[in-house]
């Protein structure tokens, strides 16, 4: 009989040789006269044990890892087809503490199945939301959506049913659904991991989002970066308008919705919504004022719905289960599940999806298991690029939007980077600085100006020169770039390098 | 209205380029997938592109040139014949990624944006290719790399020496169309 083998093709299993994994294997299974399937999953995001190797036996999914070409030919004569003992020998997979003390909702799929696989995907609870969805008016919907409480995944935390509500309620001949799939965060990955891994669960949410507000064609804006993503969602596209998931007449609604992906061309500025939309229609991404929202005046001038990967991924499972079975993860106003995403030196680095209200220090402790380097942890950049950088004294702060944002910290998109003792956190301001004058787009003075004002007065306080004067100035130049930029980019580069200037003084005493 | 300077551009290229800009310029907001398809084929924007891209979707020659310049993956001149992207976020930088970022630029003998003499490799920057959990990353051509350090580097550099074709010759017409 053929046996199940699951080797991952996500973008991280392969960089570190998931591929040659699988080549090896299904080489020896062939020499061996073994019969097996060799599934290319998504990842588990226990990037640790990647490459992953899982084989379907009769006691469940047994894990084996990190296997490399080498350990193979001993995998065989341990017989793992079977699930036998070997070194590398994890066991069942679903019994993996990093994964137990999880709540996947959203991930629920990602690393289980086939991605390509329409047949996985309806036999693991796909399509359900939207058959659901299309027994409802469209406010019935929003209202749903509402009522799980669930905030946009991609940073800024607004409340998605209120989004939905404003589109719906606007009247024009044409809207659309834009999914932001420019995920540009450094230590950000987990659009990424569901796109590769799970590409079907954002088609449903976002042809539900197009009946809540009566959008007949989305776009996903993806990022150059990702070249696994646009296979694969290339690929799912076409299969969902093969087997009517898509199209002029979805699942026999009578309703349409067209989808296509468009590719970005590395502007990090692009995942803020408006240049994003800029982009689509062919410009310089350049931010626009707001008012009017995308929500009333959109893309092509038209009402949008602009929405995260995760945000409208989470949809399917609101529509299936309902929004109350969402809203009852989390605690305050951060309901839900946060996909959280552990990466810098931390010795098990990936994917954790748990509801709101895990502390920092139970996230780089109990499953980050401390630094990688085995020296203290020092900060964790939280929230990508823009966001502050946490000292230590302060992992006991709750992840959930409000916590955070008292702190003058933001959970963004859920990365978590660590740094060791030897961060220079001097450094890392003046990186914030640079990254903001290499990726501004330029429209107001504050960032385009101020970012390379701010790398300047670095260097300066660097030097020794006028030290208490630059330091100051820092400040005051902060202050302007926070208070007067047109868009997050600017206004928030000043984050992490006043955390920097607060929190680790002494390494800009040096 | 005058397309464009017919007889400083070669007729194949440019009839090469109209075709590939008319597969897009049907589409809503058509610019970046054209100059996409333009890139796949050509490695950058040859010069000439500018003028067709405005004809073909009725802006000026300056908007296409501010679409260009605007976007880090659009280059005006040929690349190298591998094109290698070191990784400098955050969460690679946390893990040696500035050491990698420095031995990348030293061994090749170049800065970002630069291209080896021997038009082997084209060195880029690039702001996080969502690998941050198996960092320091780098990207040669599609291809990932995770966990990459100063001896797995030169590897990667001598096998993109090795497995690249030779710059395609749609390529040095293009070029020659450009004097």
């Amino acid at each position: 009989m053929s046996v199940k083998v699951y080797v991952p093709c996500d973008t991280t299993a392969v960089s570190i040789g998931a591929d040659r994994v699988a080549k090896r294997i299904a080489a020896q299974a062939a020499a061996a006269g073994r019969q097996i399937t060799l599934v290319r999953n998504g990842s588990r995001g226990m990037f640790w044990l990647e490459p992953l190797v899982e084989v379907e036996t009769e006691a469940g999914r047994i894990a084996y890892g990190p296997v490399t070409t080498g350990d193979i030919e001993s995998l065989f004569a341990a017989d793992f087809l079977h699930g036998g003992q070997h070194a590398l020998r994890l066991g069942p997979t679903a019994e993996i503490s990093y994964l137990k003390n999880q709540e996947r909702l959203t991930f629920e799929r990602v690393g289980v199945i086939d991605p390509l696989s329409l047949e996985d995907y309806q036999s693991h609870g796909g399509w359900v939301g939207l058959q659901n969805a299309m027994a409802l008016s469209a406010n019935e919907i929003v209202a749903e959506v509402k009522g799980s409480g669930l905030r946009g995944r991609g940073g800024a935390a607004f409340p998605t049913g209120i989004k939905w509500q404003t589109v719906l309620d606007t009247t024009a001949d044409q809207k659309y659904i834009v999914c932001n799939a420019d995920e540009g965060d450094s230590g950000t990955f987990a659009d990424r991991m569901l796109m590769e891994g799970d590409p079907y669960c954002l088609i449903e949410g976002m042809v539900i989002a197009g009946l809540a507000v009566g959008a007949t064609v989305g776009y996903i804006y993806l990022r150059s970066e990702y070249p696994r993503c646009w296979t694969t969602l290339s690929e799912a596209i076409r299969r969902c308008e093969a087997a009517g998931w898509l199209g002029e007449n979805v699942a026999g609604s009578g309703r349409s919705f067209h989808l296509e992906v468009r590719l970005g061309a590395g502007a990090y500025i692009c995942g803020e919504e408006t240049a994003l939309l800029e982009s689509l229609e062919g410009k310089r991404g350049e931010v626009r004022a707001k008012p009017p929202l995308p929500a009333h005046v959109g893309l092509f001038g038209k009402p949008t719905v602009v929405n995260n990967v995760i945000t409208l991924a989470s949809v399917p499972l609101i529509l299936a289960r309902g929004g109350k079975y969402y809203h009852d993860f989390g605690q305050g106003r951060s309901r839900g599940t946060l996909t959280l995403q552990l990466s810098g030196n931390i010795q098990r680095p990936g994917l954790i999806e748990k509801a709101f209200g895990l502390t920092l220090r139970e996230l780089l402790n109990d499953f980050g298991g401390g630094s990688a380097s085995g020296r203290p942890l020092r900060a964790i950049q939280a929230g990508g690029p823009l966001g502050a950088y946490v000292p230590s004294h302060d992992f006991d702060l709750p992840l959930e939007y409000e916590a955070f944002a008292q702190r003058g910290a933001m959970i963004g998109h859920g990365g978590m980077v660590a740094f060791d003792d030897s961060v220079d956190m001097r450094r890392m301001a003046r990186f914030a600085m640079e990254f903001c004058a290499e990726e501004s787009c330029g429209k107001c003075t504050p960032c385009r100006i101020g970012s390379v004002r701010g790398v300047e007065v670095i260097d300066r306080i660097a030097q020794g020169q006028d030290r208490e004067a630059n330091l100051a100035l820092l400040e005051s130049l902060c202050d302007t770039m926070q208070h007067g930029s047109l868009c997050a980019m600017g206004g928030m580069t000043p984050f992490p390098v006043q955390s920097a200037l607060q929190h680790f003084p002494e390494d800009f005493e040096r | 209205m005058e397309k464009t300077n017919a007889k400083e551009v070669d007729p194949i290229v440019q009839s090469r380029l109209e075709t590939l800009v008319a597969q897009h310029a049907q589409r809503p907001g058509a610019m970046l997938p054209i100059l996409h398809e333009i890139q796949a084929e050509y490695g950058f924007i040859p010069p000439p592109a500018v003028a067709i891209v405005a004809y073909a979707l009725n802006v000026s020659r300056a908007e296409v040139y501010g679409v260009i310049t605007f976007y880090a993956d659009f280059r005006t001149e040929p690349p190298g014949r591998a094109i290698i992207q070191v990784c400098r976020g955050e969460a690679c930088q946390a893990k040696g990624g500035c050491e990698l970022e420095e031995y990348a630029k030293r061994s090749l003998g170049i800065d970002f944006h630069q291209t080896t003499p021997d038009r082997a490799v084209t060195l880029e920057p690039v702001y996080c290719l969502g690998n941050c959990a198996c960092s320091p990353s780098v990207r040669v051509g599609d291809e990932v790399f995770g966990r990459v350090d100063a001896a797995m580097f030169d590897e990667l550099v001598a096998e993109a020496k090795v497995n690249t074709e030779p710059a395609a010759a749609a390529v040095d017409s293009a070029l020659g169309a450009r004097s």
